[in-house]
Protein backbone atom coordinates (compact mmCIF):
# COMPACT_ATOMS: atom_id res chain seq x y z
CA UNK A 1 0.00 0.00 0.00
CA UNK A 2 1.10 3.58 -0.53
CA UNK A 3 0.09 7.15 -0.06
CA UNK A 4 1.25 8.29 -3.35
CA UNK A 5 -0.69 6.32 -6.15
CA UNK A 6 -4.12 5.68 -5.11
CA UNK A 7 -3.56 1.91 -5.13
CA UNK A 8 -4.97 1.81 -1.84
CA UNK A 9 -8.37 2.83 -2.77
CA UNK A 10 -10.34 0.52 -2.96
CA UNK A 11 -14.22 -0.02 -3.88
CA UNK A 12 -15.30 -0.03 -0.30
CA UNK A 13 -13.23 3.10 1.57
CA UNK A 14 -13.53 5.47 -1.81
CA UNK A 15 -16.53 7.24 -0.26
CA UNK A 16 -14.42 8.07 2.21
CA UNK A 17 -11.61 10.11 0.13
CA UNK A 18 -14.28 13.71 0.30
CA UNK A 19 -15.93 14.21 3.87
CA UNK A 20 -17.57 17.21 4.66
CA UNK A 21 -16.63 18.93 8.02
CA UNK A 22 -17.01 21.80 10.33
CA UNK A 23 -15.78 25.42 9.77
CA UNK A 24 -12.45 25.90 10.61
CA UNK A 25 -11.64 21.81 10.54
CA UNK A 26 -10.48 20.07 7.94
CA UNK A 27 -10.62 16.00 7.09
CA UNK A 28 -7.84 14.15 5.19
CA UNK A 29 -8.04 10.92 3.66
CA UNK A 30 -4.78 8.89 5.07
CA UNK A 31 -5.60 5.15 3.86
CA UNK A 32 -2.36 3.85 5.21
CA UNK A 33 -1.80 0.45 6.89
CA UNK A 34 -1.65 1.10 10.64
CA UNK A 35 1.01 -1.13 10.99
CA UNK A 36 3.36 1.11 7.86
CA UNK A 37 6.27 1.83 10.04
CA UNK A 38 6.74 -1.72 10.97
CA UNK A 39 6.31 -2.92 7.25
CA UNK A 40 8.76 -0.63 6.01
CA UNK A 41 11.35 -1.68 8.47
CA UNK A 42 10.26 -5.37 7.32
CA UNK A 43 10.71 -4.40 3.65
CA UNK A 44 13.87 -3.12 4.50
CA UNK A 45 15.06 -6.64 6.49
CA UNK A 46 13.72 -8.68 3.21
CA UNK A 47 16.08 -6.89 1.02
CA UNK A 48 19.26 -7.41 3.55
CA UNK A 49 18.48 -11.04 3.27
CA UNK A 50 17.49 -11.20 -0.41
CA UNK A 51 20.58 -8.85 -0.89
CA UNK A 52 22.56 -12.22 0.31
CA UNK A 53 20.56 -14.72 -0.43
CA UNK A 54 19.04 -15.65 2.42
CA UNK A 55 15.75 -17.53 2.91
CA UNK A 56 14.66 -15.99 6.31
CA UNK A 57 11.97 -18.62 7.83
CA UNK A 58 9.60 -16.94 10.68
CA UNK A 59 8.45 -19.64 13.24
CA UNK A 60 5.19 -19.23 15.07
CA UNK A 61 2.90 -21.72 17.53
CA UNK A 62 2.00 -21.85 20.93
CA UNK A 63 4.25 -21.98 23.65
CA UNK A 64 5.58 -25.60 23.81
CA UNK A 65 5.08 -27.09 20.72
CA UNK A 66 8.20 -27.77 19.85
CA UNK A 67 9.42 -24.85 18.21
CA UNK A 68 13.42 -25.26 19.55
CA UNK A 69 13.04 -28.85 19.42
CA UNK A 70 12.24 -28.50 15.92
CA UNK A 71 15.17 -26.24 15.16
CA UNK A 72 17.84 -28.40 16.68
CA UNK A 73 16.35 -31.56 14.56
CA UNK A 74 16.21 -29.65 11.45
CA UNK A 75 20.25 -27.71 12.37
CA UNK A 76 21.34 -31.29 12.51
CA UNK A 77 19.88 -32.62 9.11
CA UNK A 78 21.15 -29.22 7.53
CA UNK A 79 24.57 -29.02 9.19
CA UNK A 80 26.47 -30.43 6.16
CA UNK A 81 24.57 -28.82 3.36
CA UNK A 82 23.68 -25.48 4.54
CA UNK A 83 24.89 -22.41 7.00
CA UNK A 84 21.84 -21.22 9.49
CA UNK A 85 21.42 -19.12 11.91
CA UNK A 86 18.58 -18.56 14.38
CA UNK A 87 16.80 -15.36 16.08
CA UNK A 88 15.27 -16.76 18.83
CA UNK A 89 12.41 -14.38 20.61
CA UNK A 90 11.35 -15.08 24.38
CA UNK A 91 9.90 -13.00 27.18
CA UNK A 92 13.17 -14.06 29.16
CA UNK A 93 15.85 -16.20 29.51
CA UNK A 94 18.70 -16.65 27.28
CA UNK A 95 17.94 -20.87 27.10
CA UNK A 96 16.83 -21.31 23.58
CA UNK A 97 19.40 -19.35 22.18
CA UNK A 98 22.01 -21.35 23.92
CA UNK A 99 20.07 -24.79 22.82
CA UNK A 100 20.61 -23.55 19.33
CA UNK A 101 24.54 -22.43 20.28
CA UNK A 102 25.56 -25.70 21.76
CA UNK A 103 24.02 -27.22 18.10
CA UNK A 104 27.00 -24.64 16.74
CA UNK A 105 24.92 -22.73 14.88
CA UNK A 106 24.79 -18.95 15.33
CA UNK A 107 21.75 -17.42 17.71
CA UNK A 108 20.87 -14.51 18.81
CA UNK A 109 18.28 -14.04 21.97
CA UNK A 110 16.03 -11.12 21.83
CA UNK A 111 14.28 -11.03 24.93
CA UNK A 112 11.14 -9.34 24.67
CA UNK A 113 10.41 -8.71 28.21
CA UNK A 114 6.92 -8.21 28.17
CA UNK A 115 6.12 -7.53 24.72
CA UNK A 116 4.12 -10.80 23.15
CA UNK A 117 5.12 -10.84 19.67
CA UNK A 118 8.82 -9.89 18.16
CA UNK A 119 7.85 -6.96 15.24
CA UNK A 120 10.56 -5.65 12.11
CA UNK A 121 12.25 -3.32 14.40
CA UNK A 122 13.37 -5.96 17.16
CA UNK A 123 14.55 -8.37 14.14
CA UNK A 124 16.13 -5.40 12.65
CA UNK A 125 18.16 -4.75 15.97
CA UNK A 126 19.06 -8.44 16.37
CA UNK A 127 20.82 -8.58 12.39
CA UNK A 128 23.28 -5.93 13.98
CA UNK A 129 24.53 -8.49 16.27
CA UNK A 130 24.67 -11.48 13.69
CA UNK A 131 26.70 -12.38 10.93
CA UNK A 132 24.56 -13.39 8.13
CA UNK A 133 27.45 -12.97 5.37
CA UNK A 134 27.48 -16.88 3.91
CA UNK A 135 24.21 -17.93 5.91
CA UNK A 136 21.71 -19.67 3.47
CA UNK A 137 18.65 -19.90 6.04
CA UNK A 138 17.82 -17.63 9.10
CA UNK A 139 15.07 -18.82 11.24
CA UNK A 140 13.46 -16.60 13.70
CA UNK A 141 11.46 -18.51 16.51
CA UNK A 142 8.94 -15.79 17.56
CA UNK A 143 7.27 -15.93 20.66
CA UNK A 144 5.21 -19.02 21.85
CA UNK A 145 1.78 -17.30 20.91
CA UNK A 146 -1.06 -17.87 18.59
CA UNK A 147 -2.54 -14.33 18.93
CA UNK A 148 -0.30 -11.13 18.11
CA UNK A 149 2.97 -12.71 16.38
CA UNK A 150 0.61 -13.22 13.17
CA UNK A 151 0.25 -9.56 12.48
CA UNK A 152 3.34 -8.73 12.24
CA UNK A 153 5.75 -8.47 8.93
CA UNK A 154 9.16 -9.37 9.94
CA UNK A 155 10.51 -9.14 6.71
CA UNK A 156 10.45 -12.72 6.07
CA UNK A 157 9.54 -14.69 2.87
CA UNK A 158 7.80 -17.84 4.85
CA UNK A 159 5.57 -18.28 7.66
CA UNK A 160 6.07 -21.96 9.02
CA UNK A 161 2.88 -22.54 12.08
CA UNK A 162 3.58 -25.62 14.46
CA UNK A 163 0.55 -27.27 16.02
CA UNK A 164 1.58 -29.94 18.19
CA UNK A 165 -1.08 -33.16 18.42
CA UNK A 166 -0.74 -32.81 22.29
CA UNK A 167 -3.20 -29.10 21.71
CA UNK A 168 -6.72 -29.65 20.38
CA UNK A 169 -7.11 -30.27 16.24
CA UNK A 170 -9.31 -27.36 16.23
CA UNK A 171 -6.88 -24.67 16.54
CA UNK A 172 -6.91 -23.15 13.43
CA UNK A 173 -10.41 -22.42 14.16
CA UNK A 174 -9.54 -20.72 17.16
CA UNK A 175 -6.92 -18.58 15.72
CA UNK A 176 -7.63 -18.39 12.14
CA UNK A 177 -5.47 -14.66 11.68
CA UNK A 178 -2.82 -17.08 13.06
CA UNK A 179 -3.34 -20.33 10.54
CA UNK A 180 -4.41 -18.28 7.59
CA UNK A 181 -1.29 -16.50 7.45
CA UNK A 182 0.94 -20.28 7.63
CA UNK A 183 3.19 -20.93 4.40
CA UNK A 184 3.22 -24.34 6.04
CA UNK A 185 1.68 -26.06 9.46
CA UNK A 186 3.36 -28.53 10.66
CA UNK A 187 1.76 -31.03 12.97
CA UNK A 188 4.31 -31.82 15.60
CA UNK A 189 5.00 -34.48 18.29
CA UNK A 190 3.13 -36.86 16.22
CA UNK A 191 5.21 -39.99 17.90
CA UNK A 192 2.21 -38.83 20.79
CA UNK A 193 -0.18 -39.85 18.53
CA UNK A 194 -0.66 -43.05 19.55
CA UNK A 195 -2.06 -42.26 22.98
CA UNK A 196 -3.79 -39.91 22.13
CA UNK A 197 -7.43 -40.40 20.78
CA UNK A 198 -9.13 -37.00 20.50
CA UNK A 199 -6.38 -35.17 18.29
CA UNK A 200 -7.14 -36.13 14.47
CA UNK A 201 -4.57 -34.36 11.94
CA UNK A 202 -7.29 -34.81 9.08
CA UNK A 203 -9.31 -32.66 11.04
CA UNK A 204 -6.84 -30.12 11.67
CA UNK A 205 -5.73 -29.77 8.27
CA UNK A 206 -9.77 -29.43 6.92
CA UNK A 207 -9.63 -26.99 9.66
CA UNK A 208 -6.85 -25.01 7.97
CA UNK A 209 -8.80 -25.51 4.48
CA UNK A 210 -11.75 -23.62 5.82
CA UNK A 211 -9.32 -20.77 6.04
CA UNK A 212 -9.40 -20.90 2.24
CA UNK A 213 -5.38 -21.94 2.84
CA UNK A 214 -3.73 -24.06 0.16
CA UNK A 215 -0.27 -24.46 2.62
CA UNK A 216 0.98 -27.68 2.71
CA UNK A 217 0.72 -29.65 5.94
CA UNK A 218 3.51 -31.82 7.30
CA UNK A 219 3.22 -34.39 9.90
CA UNK A 220 6.35 -35.12 12.11
CA UNK A 221 8.23 -35.70 15.14
CA UNK A 222 11.64 -33.93 15.73
CA UNK A 223 12.40 -36.49 18.69
CA UNK A 224 12.02 -39.34 17.05
CA UNK A 225 13.09 -38.08 13.29
CA UNK A 226 9.37 -39.29 11.49
CA UNK A 227 8.29 -36.81 9.26
CA UNK A 228 11.88 -34.62 9.08
CA UNK A 229 12.75 -36.33 5.70
CA UNK A 230 10.02 -34.16 3.58
CA UNK A 231 10.45 -31.32 6.48
CA UNK A 232 14.07 -30.80 5.22
CA UNK A 233 13.15 -31.48 1.16
CA UNK A 234 10.31 -28.78 1.73
CA UNK A 235 13.11 -26.24 3.02
CA UNK A 236 15.34 -27.00 0.35
CA UNK A 237 12.95 -26.62 -2.38
CA UNK A 238 11.62 -23.20 -0.76
CA UNK A 239 15.51 -22.73 -0.33
CA UNK A 240 16.57 -23.09 -4.30
CA UNK A 241 12.92 -20.87 -4.75
CA UNK A 242 14.61 -18.09 -3.21
CA UNK A 243 17.61 -18.14 -4.78
CA UNK A 244 15.72 -18.16 -8.46
CA UNK A 245 13.80 -15.46 -7.15
CA UNK A 246 16.80 -13.09 -6.27
CA UNK A 247 18.54 -14.12 -9.24
CA UNK A 248 15.73 -12.53 -11.30
CA UNK A 249 15.44 -9.69 -8.52
CA UNK A 250 12.40 -10.59 -7.55
CA UNK A 251 11.14 -11.34 -3.46
CA UNK A 252 8.35 -12.90 -1.38
CA UNK A 253 5.93 -12.01 1.55
CA UNK A 254 4.47 -14.11 3.32
CA UNK A 255 1.43 -15.33 2.55
CA UNK A 256 -0.96 -12.99 3.61
CA UNK A 257 0.39 -10.10 2.70
CA UNK A 258 0.96 -11.51 -0.83
CA UNK A 259 -3.15 -11.73 -0.89
CA UNK A 260 -3.67 -7.86 -0.12
CA UNK A 261 -1.38 -6.82 -2.22
CA UNK A 262 -2.66 -8.91 -5.21
CA UNK A 263 -6.36 -6.88 -4.27
CA UNK A 264 -4.84 -3.92 -4.47
CA UNK A 265 -3.79 -4.48 -8.09
CA UNK A 266 -6.24 -5.92 -9.29
CA UNK A 267 -8.89 -2.58 -7.90
CA UNK A 268 -6.04 0.10 -8.13
CA UNK B 1 -2.37 -7.32 24.07
CA UNK B 2 -0.41 -5.69 21.33
CA UNK B 3 -3.12 -3.38 20.68
CA UNK B 4 -0.75 -0.83 22.58
CA UNK B 5 1.75 -1.14 20.12
CA UNK B 6 -0.65 -0.91 17.03
CA UNK B 7 -1.87 2.09 19.07
CA UNK B 8 1.93 3.79 19.15
CA UNK B 9 1.41 3.40 15.70
CA UNK B 10 -1.91 5.23 14.90
CA UNK B 11 -0.58 7.77 17.37
CA UNK B 12 2.89 8.14 15.38
CA UNK B 13 0.95 8.24 12.07
CA UNK B 14 -1.39 10.83 13.32
CA UNK B 15 1.50 13.11 14.07
CA UNK B 16 2.85 12.87 10.55
CA UNK B 17 -0.34 13.88 9.21
CA UNK B 18 -1.13 16.66 11.21
CA UNK B 19 2.50 17.88 10.17
CA UNK B 20 2.06 17.26 6.47
CA UNK B 21 -1.22 19.64 6.55
CA UNK B 22 0.25 21.98 9.40
CA UNK B 23 -2.51 21.82 11.32
CA UNK B 24 -2.79 22.20 15.05
CA UNK B 25 -4.78 19.20 16.30
CA UNK B 26 -6.71 16.22 15.15
CA UNK B 27 -10.23 16.31 16.41
CA UNK B 28 -11.42 12.96 14.73
CA UNK B 29 -9.84 10.15 13.67
CA UNK B 30 -11.38 7.08 11.57
CA UNK B 31 -9.58 3.29 11.51
CA UNK B 32 -11.11 0.32 9.76
CA UNK B 33 -10.53 -2.88 11.00
CA UNK B 34 -11.44 -6.36 9.66
CA UNK B 35 -11.61 -9.27 12.00
CA UNK B 36 -9.01 -10.99 10.25
CA UNK B 37 -6.43 -8.34 11.15
CA UNK B 38 -5.98 -9.68 14.75
CA UNK B 39 -6.63 -6.57 16.32
CA UNK B 40 -9.55 -6.21 18.82
CA UNK B 41 -11.22 -2.60 18.60
CA UNK B 42 -12.36 -2.34 22.29
CA UNK B 43 -8.77 -2.78 23.40
CA UNK B 44 -7.45 -0.65 20.87
CA UNK B 45 -9.92 1.64 22.11
CA UNK B 46 -8.58 1.28 25.60
CA UNK B 47 -4.82 1.78 24.64
CA UNK B 48 -5.61 4.65 22.76
CA UNK B 49 -5.49 7.15 25.18
CA UNK B 50 -2.69 6.21 27.04
CA UNK B 51 -1.06 6.19 23.37
CA UNK B 52 -2.08 9.75 22.49
CA UNK B 53 -1.81 11.30 26.09
CA UNK B 54 0.03 14.49 25.74
CA UNK B 55 -0.14 14.61 22.28
CA UNK B 56 -2.25 16.74 19.25
CA UNK B 57 -4.92 14.13 19.45
CA UNK B 58 -5.37 13.48 23.13
CA UNK B 59 -8.94 15.34 22.81
CA UNK B 60 -9.74 13.37 19.58
CA UNK B 61 -12.70 11.21 19.22
CA UNK B 62 -11.42 7.80 17.79
CA UNK B 63 -14.12 6.00 15.14
CA UNK B 64 -13.34 2.31 15.00
CA UNK B 65 -14.94 1.16 11.92
CA UNK B 66 -15.82 -2.14 11.37
CA UNK B 67 -15.03 -3.97 7.99
CA UNK B 68 -17.45 -7.59 7.17
CA UNK B 69 -15.82 -10.46 6.29
CA UNK B 70 -16.02 -11.10 1.90
CA UNK B 71 -14.21 -13.81 0.10
CA UNK B 72 -14.43 -14.09 -3.90
CA UNK B 73 -14.61 -17.55 -5.16
CA UNK B 74 -11.76 -18.95 -7.39
CA UNK B 75 -14.30 -21.59 -8.36
CA UNK B 76 -17.45 -19.97 -9.25
CA UNK B 77 -16.73 -16.21 -9.04
CA UNK B 78 -19.41 -15.35 -6.22
CA UNK B 79 -18.79 -12.72 -3.76
CA UNK B 80 -19.93 -13.53 -0.29
CA UNK B 81 -19.78 -12.40 3.33
CA UNK B 82 -17.91 -15.38 5.34
CA UNK B 83 -17.07 -16.34 9.38
CA UNK B 84 -14.00 -15.13 10.59
CA UNK B 85 -13.00 -18.70 10.53
CA UNK B 86 -14.84 -20.07 7.83
CA UNK B 87 -13.41 -18.76 5.03
CA UNK B 88 -15.26 -20.81 1.94
CA UNK B 89 -17.57 -19.76 -0.50
CA UNK B 90 -21.04 -19.09 0.57
CA UNK B 91 -22.67 -19.97 -2.89
CA UNK B 92 -20.80 -22.66 -3.95
CA UNK B 93 -18.66 -24.11 -0.47
CA UNK B 94 -15.48 -24.20 -1.94
CA UNK B 95 -12.27 -22.92 -0.11
CA UNK B 96 -10.09 -21.69 -2.61
CA UNK B 97 -11.41 -18.38 -1.86
CA UNK B 98 -9.20 -14.88 -1.68
CA UNK B 99 -10.74 -12.27 1.28
CA UNK B 100 -11.21 -9.28 -0.27
CA UNK B 101 -12.49 -7.32 2.96
CA UNK B 102 -12.22 -7.80 6.41
CA UNK B 103 -8.34 -8.00 6.64
CA UNK B 104 -8.05 -4.31 7.13
CA UNK B 105 -5.85 -2.57 9.36
CA UNK B 106 -5.93 0.96 7.88
CA UNK B 107 -5.88 4.72 9.38
CA UNK B 108 -8.54 5.93 6.93
CA UNK B 109 -9.18 9.48 7.77
CA UNK B 110 -8.23 12.14 9.73
CA UNK B 111 -10.19 15.94 11.15
CA UNK B 112 -8.07 18.51 11.70
CA UNK B 113 -8.22 21.71 13.35
CA UNK B 114 -6.55 24.11 11.21
CA UNK B 115 -4.64 26.92 13.46
CA UNK B 116 -5.76 30.52 12.67
CA UNK B 117 -3.81 31.81 9.63
CA UNK B 118 -1.14 34.10 10.12
CA UNK B 119 -2.39 35.61 6.58
CA UNK B 120 -4.97 38.03 6.38
CA UNK B 121 -7.93 36.27 4.32
CA UNK B 122 -8.02 38.27 1.02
Amino acid sequence: MCDTCGCNLTPGNRHLAFKPVAKGATAVSVLKGLLAKNDDQAAHNREHFDRRGILAINLMSSPGSGKTALLEATLTALKDEFTCAVIEGDLETENDAERIRAKGVQAHQIVTGTACHLDAHLVHDALHHMTLDGVDLLFIENVGNLVCPASFDLGQHLNVTLLSVTEGDDKPAKYPVMFRAADAMLLTKTDLLAVLDDFDPDKAEAHLRDLANPAPVLRLSARKGAGMDAWVTWLREQLAAQRARVAIGQSRRPAIQADGQRYHRITA
Amino acid sequence: MHELAVAQALVEQVESVIDQHAASAASRIRVRIGPLAGVVPDLLASAFPLAAAGSRMERATLDLVDAPIKVRCQACGSETEAAMNRLVCGACGDWHTQVISGDELLLESVELETAPSLTPES
